[in-house]
């Protein structure tokens, strides 16, 4: 017996190690791959997902950068009455003018309409008719031309009325540059339109003379406020500004203390004298003379910041629910998927429509369609973490880590929470497209206003074009374009990153 | 399914009666203020608004659930009956979505078939972009581009819906198309899609290979086993989509001025028709929800082996 207690008397050293290589399995030779850089291995295998994640990342470029770096003095300065004649200019890119991309478009004019254009063209030196196509005889015999027409220079005069400080500002801008903006006055009182400077009818059609050619009506007497400045061709003025049958650029009105002139403006150069630069718009300008090109841009960024906002609220009400509804099962599951049962059944439209006609007036509709948003948007998050939850949380780890002494809270987002993590970046990446659609759709239908000088979004620009889509069809090209881009993109994009996580989905529906 | 139709309807209810009644405060302002006051004072007494509101509610209740009469227009179509209204509105929105379906089903059954068939060749190559292509693009993408190449470039259709209730005649049918074709796009691809997943699926399952070594040609084994098994999913979708289209699609609607139920939900929202806008909420609810159970139910009518109840693949 007493041999049996000896062992706890071997001396130390009687021991030795059997072998002297460490124990521990060997080392990896390459890098470890962590999920997300497995996940990022598979995703750039997908040739049409990088090319959509391109795009993508070219669009929200597009919507960050233009609004701060291509701001115009013409784009930024939004309350401008100006804009209003500026209207339905089109799309024009000095570049690319060989493309078609110029400003001009075809239009069939008749005779009158085509002398209206040539007289522009004759009184400023621009070509506004650029080509005439052909030839073509309407049923009520009169001729009709097919022309190409420059709608910038088109666009033509407008009266103004000026002050004193103003007229001569104007003044020494045309004497610095060499460009005109003032053209002669006009005789006749009772013409309105600021693009008739000849001898014409009541309708406006051009009374030519044996030559064909225009009569001018140029006012040639009263006072001007001493005119010193670029002269027209054929004017009196021109060799000697004293000349009593000068051609006047004002009508002046009002006393010595306050007084006004009334001119014949020519919007191109008037355009460049007050915002600094040709007026040429890459993507043309709306019915309310907004530039496309940068109200898009502010428009993409409120959709992509809204959609993104509600991704991230969605995701965040979405997982705890689900993972309180999965983690603890039961009465308490039952109860709260009966409750996102209900909602998740109104129709979308129906929650919107409320939120706005009881919210829209207390803090405004960008929140309220956000609150409509996230009512029923959360409920497909907190169905997928509910189901991994339910797969996950019966597993030995969890049970390992449960008797080591984890904490529900623990196990729930430190154990559990992870395995979610691929299908929730799906997720919470395809919503945003939905809400971009869906936004655009309900401020279409003029069910949301989100409309104002400073904000716009993609919709609403889509709904103010959809009555010049038969005349001006750039003006709802660009954002349905747009759209269109971001949804394709998005998709493949969202089909991308659900192979590239959950591999054993891949195909499932391309 | 019953309860939840309650409750959203009792929530639309409680919350439309929150609001101020415009049309009722705008309601006989050029005439004298006495007569102004009785005239309000009616409008208020016969809506009810006088007595609580949970009696309200109940009156509501009972009145709408069991003689289906949802009042009275307040300011769209002054003094008509709401359902009557609707009912006449009905026709027109359905005959739409049942020509795009009459269009979008065998198309979109065809194109999947044929891409499934011809997996990873040039053909499914294409038709796969094009589905990508139309199944992201919104549909008023298309009905722009319909409404303005056809429509207005080509001259081929009228650029707007025929008025009228005269839904069956040539020229109607012929003003619909431009609105038709641009519903049916998206359903194309959409259909063509699944049908794509779902047939691929089943071509390239074991006992298709079976079948195959039995001595069944290509075309054999196509028709009898894998359409067969395909269409288990893919019918239950086309009756639910059948149900789903007939609350039609607004914006569509709106673009093609089709007199049907979509421009009136918006203009009862932009008139603030409060009658209205319960009855199409309560139309719109019920149309998503006898969607679902109906896409549940036929599941189990079309193959027998699934029940309700038994979840078992998580498809829903």
């Amino acid at each position: 017996m007493a041999n049996t207690d000896n062992y706890r008397n071997i001396p130390a050293e009687k021991f030795r190690f059997t072998n002297n290589r460490s124990s521990s399995d060997e080392k990896f030779k390459t890098k470890q791959i962590g999920y997300l850089e497995d996940a990022w291995h598979r995703f750039r295998k997908n040739k049409s997902s990088i090319v959509a994640s391109i795009i993508i990342l070219i669009l929200v470029i597009y919507a960050i950068v233009v609004p701060i770096f291509c701001e115009t003095s013409y784009s930024k300065s939004l309350t401008d009455t100006t804009y209003l004649t500026y209207t339905k200019l089109l799309p024009k890119t000095k570049s690319l003018q060989w493309l078609g991309w110029d400003g001009c478009h075809k239009v069939e004019l008749t005779d009158n309409n085509l002398n209206y254009y040539k007289a522009i063209e004759e009184e400023t030196g621009f070509d506004v008719v650029r080509k005439v196509y052909g030839t073509e005889v309407a049923d009520d015999g009169k001729t009709l031309y097919t022309a190409k027409l420059d709608s910038y220079t088109a666009n033509g005069f407008l009266y103004m009325t000026l002050t004193q400080e103003q007229y001569d500002d104007l003044q020494a801008w045309q004497n610095e540059t060499g460009i005109q903006v003032i053209y002669p006055a006009i005789k006749t009182k009772n013409v309105t339109d600021a693009n008739i400077w000849y001898e014409a009818n009541q309708k406006g059609v051009a009374q030519l003379d044996r030559n064909g050619n225009f009569v001018n009506v140029y006012k040639t007497s009263g006072n001007d406020g001493n005119y010193s400045s670029i002269r027209i061709e054929g004017d009196p003025g021109l060799n000697d500004p004293e000349a009593k049958d000068r051609y006047r650029y004002a009508t002046v009105t009002g006393d010595s203390s306050s007084v006004s002139y009334k001119c014949r403006i020519f919007k191109y150069t008037y355009f460049q004298y007050r915002y600094g630069f040709e007026p040429c718009f890459i993507f043309g300008t709306n019915s309310l003379g907004q530039d496309i090109f940068t109200r898009l841009a502010s428009g993409a960024r409120f959709s992509f910041v809204f959609a993104i906002a509600i991704s991230i609220i969605n995701l965040f009400i979405g997982s705890m629910y689900g993972a309180v509804e999965g983690y603890f099962g039961g009465a308490l599951d039952l109860i709260m998927e009966r409750i996102s049962d209900i909602l998740v059944d109104i129709p979308f439209i129906v929650v919107a429509t409320l939120f706005q006609l009881h919210l829209a007036k207390k803090v405004g509709p960008v929140w309220s369609l956000l609150f409509a948003f996230v009512l029923t948007g959360w409920i497909g998050m907190a169905s997928r973490v509910r189901m991994q939850f339910y797969r996950f949380k019966g597993q030995e780890y969890v049970l390992a880590a449960r008797t080591l002494g984890a904490s529900n809270g623990r196990l729930m987002f430190k154990h559990i929470f992870p395995n979610s993590l691929g299908t929730l970046i799906t997720g919470s990446v395809l919503v945003i497209p939905g809400v971009i659609f869906s936004e655009s759709s309900l401020t279409y239908l003029g069910i949301i206003n989100l409309e104002s000088s400073t904000m716009t979004s993609v919709g609403t620009m889509l709904a103010n074009g959809k009555d010049y889509l038969a005349t001006y069809p750039h003006i709802i090209f660009f954002p349905a374009l747009f759209i269109s881009l971001l949804e394709i993109s998005f998709n493949l994009f969202g089909n991308g990153l659900r192979d590239a996580f959950n591999p054993a989905l891949r195909g499932a529906d391309e | 399914m019953l309860l939840t139709f309650l409750v959203i309807i009792s929530g639309c209810f409680i919350l439309i009666r929150l609001l101020p009644n415009i049309p009722a405060q705008q309601f006989g302002k050029d005439m004298s203020l006495v007569l102004q006051r009785r005239v309000r004072q009616g409008l208020v007494d016969a809506n009810g608004n006088a007595i609580p509101l949970i009696q309200q509610y109940w009156n509501f209740l009972t009145r709408t659930l069991f003689t289906g009469d949802w009042g009275v227009s307040e300011s769209l179509y002054i003094g008509q009956d709401c359902m009557q209204v609707f009912l006449s509105k009905l026709p027109a929105t359905i005959l739409l979505n049942v020509y795009a379906m009459v269009f979008a089903v065998p198309l979109g059954l065809l194109l999947g078939i044929y891409a499934a068939l011809k997996k990873n060749k040039w053909q499914d190559h294409v038709i796969s972009t094009g589905i990508m292509v139309f199944v992201s693009v919104p549909s008023y993408v298309y009905a722009f581009l319909v409404q303005y190449f056809l429509c207005f470039k080509l001259k081929l259709f009228p650029l707007v819906m025929n008025s009228g209730t005269n839904y069956f005649s040539a020229s109607m049918f012929h003003s619909m198309l431009p609105a038709v074709i641009s519903l049916a796009f998206g359903s194309v691809a959409g259909f063509a899609r699944f049908t794509r997943a779902e047939l691929t699926e089943v071509l390239t399952s074991e006992y298709l290979l079976l079948a195959r070594t039995k001595g069944l040609t290509k075309a054999q084994t196509t028709r009898r086993h894998a359409l067969r098994n395909a269409m288990v999913v893919i019918l239950p979708m086309i009756i639910a989509e059948f149900i789903g289209i007939i609350g039609g699609s607004l914006i569509i609607e709106n673009i093609f001025v089709v007199p049907g139920v979509g421009p009136l939900y918006v203009n009862s929202i932009t008139a603030r028709d409060y009658n209205f806008f319960m009855l199409l909420s309560a139309f719109y609810t019920i149309i998503g929800l006898s969607s679902g159970i109906l896409l549940d139910l036929s599941y189990g009518f079309i193959d027998p082996r699934i029940r309700i109840g038994s979840k078992a693949n998580g498809k829903y």
